[in-house]
Order: structure tokens, then sequence, then C-alpha cells
């Protein structure tokens, strides 16, 4: 059985949590002590329904304002898959938040209110997703019952929704119709909809298929820690740790360690008591080189036949989640892979204004703001294009005085 | 491209020891924090798949509140003794000798909150600036909103308005002087996962997992040990029942089930089609709404 990661997203009170919380019910994966809890709570729907928005509004302040403020992480199964929520807050000023459960998710839910269509979070949010290459995207028209239920608005939207997507370069797209407060189309087909002949939206995440990259030519193995027993009996014992990030590596295989640049080849590969022939994407090992060459925490291993750029001076898009804006002037801390090193924003390049998906160019960088950068770095990065590989393309910034990530970086190209 | 992915055991463990690895690499001081339930014991077995053949980068941690399940304690020191780790014990105890805390009275009366308490102090003690725990968001509401490095302040509070971005695998574990990271390797566990795992990978359980006869007690709805630790009276009816234990904590808060589950297979099967959640056997957690938020403002694991 494999794993689904999956995000919500979308505007403030487009029905985010209430949709999982509806998924959770109607697939039984609510158990009685957190049903119990859910009858006497006293925040409760108009109708005194039980409201299924907090079985993920976890936090009591959450709770209080009727908003989500950071990601919950739910977990389900069904016969077919297992399912990893990661439930988003819509509002604006936690958009980092939402930026965090994005950034692993495999697929986006994103929601929209039927009585509104798509509004500025939704093209805030779209564009977030297209830029961190969540693979998969299912537009939930959500509250369709407030709307009676009306195809002619379904399509509506979509047709609004398609031009926004060709603006910000998503496909895959998948249009549900749904109430997630009366449970239509969530897990059950609907009644009131029969003119929508597709899958319900658990249908959908059961049989929607992921692929992952493991050609050999985007082998990368980021170093996290060097194995070194120095006992006498394993004195000459030097294993390099860590999990391979893309790709897979065989035993024989010629590789390379960036930035170094120095050449050996696999002589083993371990995890634990066992020893496979090959490291696929996805799996932590220890890995044994032919050579004794000098390798710690931050080098990158990868397939010599296929290597990264290598570069001190990046082109990147940035997404900016700091309350204080940008500063070209000061040393920020890039972190990349098992990498951490001083860095500037050399050049802010432009600014996406996410009413227009215009391009910006004399504005400061502030809070939620997205667009073009070149970052240049004390030292060589050894990356991919995050269009290319997500998993050695993305990296966070720091800012040392107070040691919070302030910004996503997805790297593009080298320009040197 | 291809369709193939891991299993999904395979890939909640290869992430576990991604994390370790990661905490390793990225701090002076860290500690694993080992209580001596399944969780922690399941992190042990992750600490061995992403160090060994070396040693452990981190010593075991367990805070100890005086009021412990036997079996958990013969099961800690036998582990020590054979994995060959370092083991450092913070008593609970010693903070109420101090005076630093004060035993609770009551029929209710738990050491369990008092812990926080030795626990920051054993962090001061020691200087540890991350402690590996094996907390999993799907226990609790409040636990599935935290991230994988979870920085508290100086004096241990958790600030779920403030938490920082994380993203992708990039775990950021910078922090100031006082402050420390709480970092959670299997938070994308379940606890089916868990049992999955231990089944999977053999790994020996203490024994009050396993239904076994035990004298008890009913309170509030709940079975409890009967035990020196818990504050009976004359309205407390002791019966001889059936039980095991899903989650193991201090014995005056920890509740059993009635049980018949002897291996763990059964143990499968029972949690499989339990309807009734592990923390609901917690009474800690049955104080209020948002009793474990609470305790995690104020230091708690
Ligand atoms: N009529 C109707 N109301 C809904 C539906 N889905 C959600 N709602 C209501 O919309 C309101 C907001 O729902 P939430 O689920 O909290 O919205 P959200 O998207 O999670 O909001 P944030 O997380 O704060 O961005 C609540 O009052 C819900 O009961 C629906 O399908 N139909
Ligand atoms: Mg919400």
């Amino acid at each position: 059985m494999d794993i689904l990661k999956f995000i919500t997203a979308g505007s403030v009170d487009d029905g985010k949590s209430t949709l999982i919380g509806r998924l959770l019910y109607d697939s039984e994966a609510i158990l009685l002590d957190q049903l119990e809890a859910l009858h006497a709570s006293n925040r409760k729907n108009d109708d005194g329904s039980i409201d299924l928005a907090i079985l993920t509004d976890g936090l009591k302040a959450e709770r209080e304002q009727g908003i989500t403020i950071d990601v919950a992480y739910k977990y389900f199964e069904t016969d077919k898959r297992k399912f990893i929520i990661a439930d988003a807050p819509g509002h604006i000023q936690y958009t980092r938040n939402m930026v965090t459960g994005a950034s692993n998710a495999a697929l986006a839910i994103i929601l929209i209110d039927a009585r509104k269509g798509v509004v500025e979070q939704t093209t805030r949010h779209s564009f977030l997703v297209s830029l961190l290459q969540i693979p998969q995207v299912v537009v939930a028209v959500n509250k369709m019952d407030m709307v009676d239920y009306s195809e002619d608005v379904f399509k509506q939207i979509i047709a609004d929704f398609k031009k926004l997507a060709a603006k910000v370069n998503l496909d895959n797209v998948t249009y549900i119709p749904v109430s997630a407060l009366k449970g239509d189309n969530i897990v059950y087909p609907s009644s009131k909809m029969s003119w929508y002949l597709g899958d319900s939206l658990l249908q959908h995440l059961e049989n929607v298929e992921i692929t992952i990259d493991d050609s050999s030519a985007h082998a990368r193995l980021p170093v996290q820690w060097v194995v070194r027993p120095q006992t006498d009996a394993l004195h000459d014992y030097r294993g390099y740790a860590g999990r391979v990030s893309s790709g897979s590596f065989k035993v024989n295989d010629k590789v390379t360690v960036l930035p170094s640049g120095f050449s050996s080849t696999i002589s083993k590969i371990e995890v634990y008591d066992k020893q496979p022939e090959e490291a696929l994407a996805g799996m932590s090992v220890t890995v044994h080189l032919q050579d004794n060459i000098d390798i710690s925490r931050g080098d990158i291993i990868v397939n010599s036949a296929g290597q990264p750029q290598l570069s001190n001076v990046i082109e990147a898009d940035l997404c900016w989640m700091d309350t204080r804006p940008l500063d070209t002037s000061l040393t920020y801390l890039v972190q990349h892979n098992t990498k951490t090193i001083r860095c500037k924003i050399q050049e802010i390049i432009y600014k996406v204004n996410i009413n227009t998906l215009e391009k910006d160019f004399d504005e400061e960088f502030k809070l939620n703001d997205i667009g073009r950068i070149v970052i240049k770095t004390a030292e060589p990065l050894a990356f991919d294009p995050y269009q290319v590989n997500k998993a050695n393309g993305g990296a966070i910034i720091i800012d040392s005085r107070t040691n919070v990530t302030v910004g996503a970086l997805m790297l593009r190209q080298s320009v040197e | 491209m291809s369709k193939y992915r891991l299993d999904y055991l395979d890939e909640l463990e290869a992430e576990a020891i991604y994390i370790l690895r990661e905490v390793a690499g990225q701090f002076e001081k860290p500690a694993l924090l080992f209580s001596g339930g399944k969780d922690s014991i399941t992190l042990v077995h992750l600490a061995l798949k992403a160090f060994r053949p070396g040693k452990f980068p981190f010593p075991l941690v367990h805070i100890d509140t005086g009021h412990n399940f036997e079996e958990t304690i013969t099961y800690r020191d036998e582990m020590v003794a054979r994995i060959g780790e370092k083991l450092i014990i913070g008593h609970v105890q010693d903070t109420i000798d101090e005076g630093k805390v004060i035993e609770q009275k009551g029929k209710n009366a738990s050491r369990n909150p008092l812990q926080t308490v030795t626990l920051l102090d054993t962090i001061a003690k020691h200087k540890f600036d991350a402690c590996i725990g094996g907390a999993r968001r799907d226990e609790e509401k409040a636990r599935a909103k935290e991230r994988i490095f979870s920085v508290r302040d100086e004096f241990g509070q958790w600030d779920p308005k403030r938490q920082r971005p994380e993203l992708w695998d990039i775990y950021n574990g910078r922090i100031h002087k006082g402050e420390n990271v709480r970092v959670f390797p299997i938070s994308n566990w379940t606890e089916l996962d868990v049992w999955n795992y231990i089944r999977r990978e053999n790994i020996p359980l203490p024994t009050i997992y396993f239904a076994h006869q035990r004298d008890c007690i009913t309170r509030n709805g709940q079975l409890m040990a009967a035990s020196p630790f818990l504050n009976m009276d004359a309205d407390d009816i002791v019966e001889k029942k059936n039980v095991r234990f899903r989650t193991v904590g201090d014995m005056t808060c920890t509740a059993a089930v009635e049980s018949y589950a002897f291996e763990i297979d059964d143990i499968i099967n029972e949690i499989a089609s339990s309807k009734i959640s592990e923390r609901g056997a917690r009474m800690d957690d049955k104080v209020s709404e948002a009793a474990m938020e609470d305790r995690k403002k104020g230091g708690y694991f």
C-alpha cells in the first residue's frame, strides 16, 4: 500500500476544514471518544448539527475564531491507500503555514465557494500550488447546496478557473462539485447532482496516479552523517548516511561528490543489517565508496553521468514568509539539503502582483510576496532546477538574527 | 518516471531515520527522550537503523515519575544493557525534594503534570539543545498542528501561533542559547503503523502491552491499575481483570483496557477494530478540550 499526501487550499471560509471533517466522518475514520468531544463542543452549525471543522481546528484560538491558523495533519486509510492530509489555513496572514503543508503534498484540493467563485486567495493559492509543483490538482466547488446544486454555476466556475490555470501553468486539474456540509460527492456520489458523472472526491483520491522520478540520471544523495564506529573491529569502516532524494543508485555505479568533484564507485549499500543492491528514491541508506575521499555533511553524492548544476549565483523563485521585508543589504543563511551557508539576495528581478498576475518591478519584498530573485551564496550549491527535480531544487532562507525561516526558494538556474 | 513507490512502512521508516540523522548533524547536544512506551521503543529501534554500527550520537533520557509500572523499568534497564547506550534519568522525586513542585493531593492525584519541571531541569542541567520524542500527530488535535522540529523558548514553551515554516524535508534547527528544539521523527505515524512496524521488525515490548491479569479499580468510567501510587479509599472496589495497556505513562494517569489480546496479531486486530482512540485512555487529556495544548504551552512534551 502507498501513501498519498494531499493539502487543502483556497480562501478563508470556503470550507476546507469542513471538507476534511466530512471526508473523515463519512469514511468512518472518527473514533467514538473524538465524536463525543465533537458533540460536546459548543461550536455548532447554525442548524445545531455538529461542526466538522473542529476535527482539524485543534487550537483554542482556532475554535474561538472559527478559522484555521496553522496546518493540521490528519491520517486515515481505505482499502486502497493511506492518506496524510494537511488541512491548511485560507487566511492570507497564514500563507506561510499553507506553504509549509503544500511543500510536501502530491495533490492539492483547491476549494472554491460556489457563491463567490474565484477570488484573490484562490489565485494566490493556485499560483503557489503551481510554483511548488504539486503534480495533481482537484478543484472542489463547495457549498453547492447554497446554489441549488446548479450545473450552470459549476460550469461557470470551471470556465473561470481554466483561465486562471492557463495563466499560472496548472495542468492535471480535476473539477468536482461538492457540499462539504451536506456530504455531496465527498465520499458518496451526490443524489442532488445527477448531472455530474465523475468520481466523488474520495474515489478520485484513491485512484489518482502518483509517479516518482527513479531514473539513475537524477540520483542524488545528500550526506547527512558519516558513520565511523572507530572500534578495533571496524577500524576502516566509513559509511555515508543519507536519504536518496531522487533517482536511484546501484552498487558499482560511478558517482561524483559535490562540491569537491571527486569521483569514485559505490562499493556497498547498507540499510542496517541488510545490503540491498539498489538504493531507491526515498530510502535512508548508508553507502560505501571504493576510494577514500574526504566527504562530510553538506556534500552530495550524485551519479557521475547526470550531474546537477554547481553555482553560487542562482536565479530562483522566492516566497517571502516573514513580517520583516527582504533586505538586499543583509547577509542571510541558505539551507539547501544538508548544507547551510551564508547568502545575499543580490537582485530582485520582479514581484508578482497576485491580483493581476502581472510583474511588479520596483517594490519591496514583503510578507507573502512571491517573485523572482538572484541569490549569491558563499559557496557553490549543487542543485537541480526545481521544475525538473523538486527534491534537489528547494531551499530555505533563514534570518540569522532571529533564526526563523523567512523564505522558500525554488532554484531555477545558474546565472554565471 | 515510474509508478514504483516504497511500501508505506518503508516510507515512514526512511523518513524517521532521515530526521534522526538531521538531529545528529545539526545539534551539539541532543538527547532521545525515552519513556518506556512503545513509541519511544520504536524510536530506539529507528536510531539503531540510523547509526549502527556506530554509537548513538545522543544519550537516552528517562524522566522517571517514580510511579512507573515495574515492567517499564525492567524493560528499560534490560534494553539499555542490550544496546549498550548511555541512559540519563531525571527523577520527579528530586524535583519534589528540592521544593520546586508540590505533590498533588486527593483522589485524582498524579505526578504526570509535575514531570514537565523535571524535564526542563534535566534539559538545563545537561544543556540539551534538542530532545527527540515519540509523539505522533494522530494522537491528539494540538499535536496534529506541531512541526517536526518544534522550537521551544527558554521556558520550554510551545507557541502554536508562531511556529516556523517547515518546508519540504528541510528542517531548520537553528536556535538561540537557552532555547531548544523538540523533534518528532514519527510525527506521521499512526498508532496502527507503530504496531505494524513493531510486528514487522520483531521489536520486543514490555509485557504490560499484552493482556494479563491485574488488580484494577474503576475511576471516572476507566479501569486503573490498583497501586500504592493511586490514592484509594473505601468506595474503590478492587477487581481482578484481564487487561492490557494501549499507552504507557505514569501509573496514575494511564488507564487499562479489558483485553484478551495475548499476541501482537491480536493487538493489531483489536486496534484496527477499536472505536476509541488511544488517548481516550489517558486521564490527563480528559480535563478540558485544550488540555494537551495548554500542557505543551507550559513546556510539556
Ligand atoms: N452551506 C454550506 N456551508 C458550508 C459548506 N462547507 C463549509 N461550510 C460552512 O462554511 C464555514 C467555514 O467553513 P470552514 O470549514 O471552517 O472553512 P475553511 O475553509 O476551513 O476556513 P479557514 O481554514 O479559516 O480558511 C462554516 O460555517 C461551515 O459550516 C457547505 O458545503 N455548505
Ligand atoms: Mg479551516
